[in-house]
């Protein structure tokens, strides 16, 4: 029964790369400056689902970490990044 | 993976993980595929939110089984990612909005002079 898991793991993680590789083609080709925020955005949840993948598959506690510190960190970097976008300075006097 | 899983938590733990795959593949394909911004807005906000729901329930069934206890620790990032993404969302929307129509003031300027 673990084999059918596995299996689902390495699919999962083929579709996380994919997906990978569609945020990273549209960050580097976006036309816009908000196309690549977007792109990043989603990479950035892409790669915390690929560690999330590799704590189930490993069974050790630190990717879990990782994975929360990413959460966070992306949250605040797409804020700021908008905000530049809209107003032309992330922390306004 | 050393340990051996459970019935209970293979099953539901595949379905979630080639649910959230299939649906995170599909919301980034429509990162690359459809016309404009505010079309490509709405691909990954709801691909990835649902898909990363599916595999952070699928990593909380499959700790609980290898640690013996309830191990809740992923709600917390299932927490972050569901508040955060639609801010994200929407704080982007507003700046696609504002420079669109700045860059359409601007060319109207240019053309009337």
């Amino acid at each position: 029964m673990n084999t059918v898991f596995d299996g689902a793991l390495w699919f999962a993680q083929l579709c996380l790369v994919v997906a990978m590789a569609c945020a990273a083609f549209r960050l580097l080709r976006g036309p816009a400056a908000q196309d690549r925020v977007l792109a990043l955005d989603t990479l950035n949840v892409n790669c915390m689902l690929t560690l999330l993948m590799l704590g189930m598959r490993s069974s050790s506690t630190a990717y879990f970490d990782m994975a929360l510190l990413m959460a966070l960190f992306g949250f605040v970097s797409s804020t700021a990044l908008a905000k530049f976008l809209l107003r032309g300075e992330v922390i306004e006097p | 993976m050393s340990a051996q899983l459970p019935l209970w938590v293979t099953i539901p733990g595949t379905v979630l993980l080639i649910g959230g795959g299939l649906l995170t593949v599909i919301g980034s394909i429509g990162l690359i595929r459809l016309p404009s911004f505010f079309a490509r807005m709405h691909g990954p906000s709801l691909g990835n939110t649902l898909g990363a729901g599916c595999v952070l329930i699928s990593s909380m069934l499959t700790s609980s089984a290898l640690l013996d206890r309830v191990v809740l620790h992923e709600l917390v990032i299932a927490a972050c990612i569901f508040i955060n993404s639609p801010v994200t969302a929407m704080m982007l929307m507003r700046a696609a909005v504002y420079r669109t129509a700045a860059r359409e003031r601007s060319e109207n300027a240019n053309r009337s002079k």
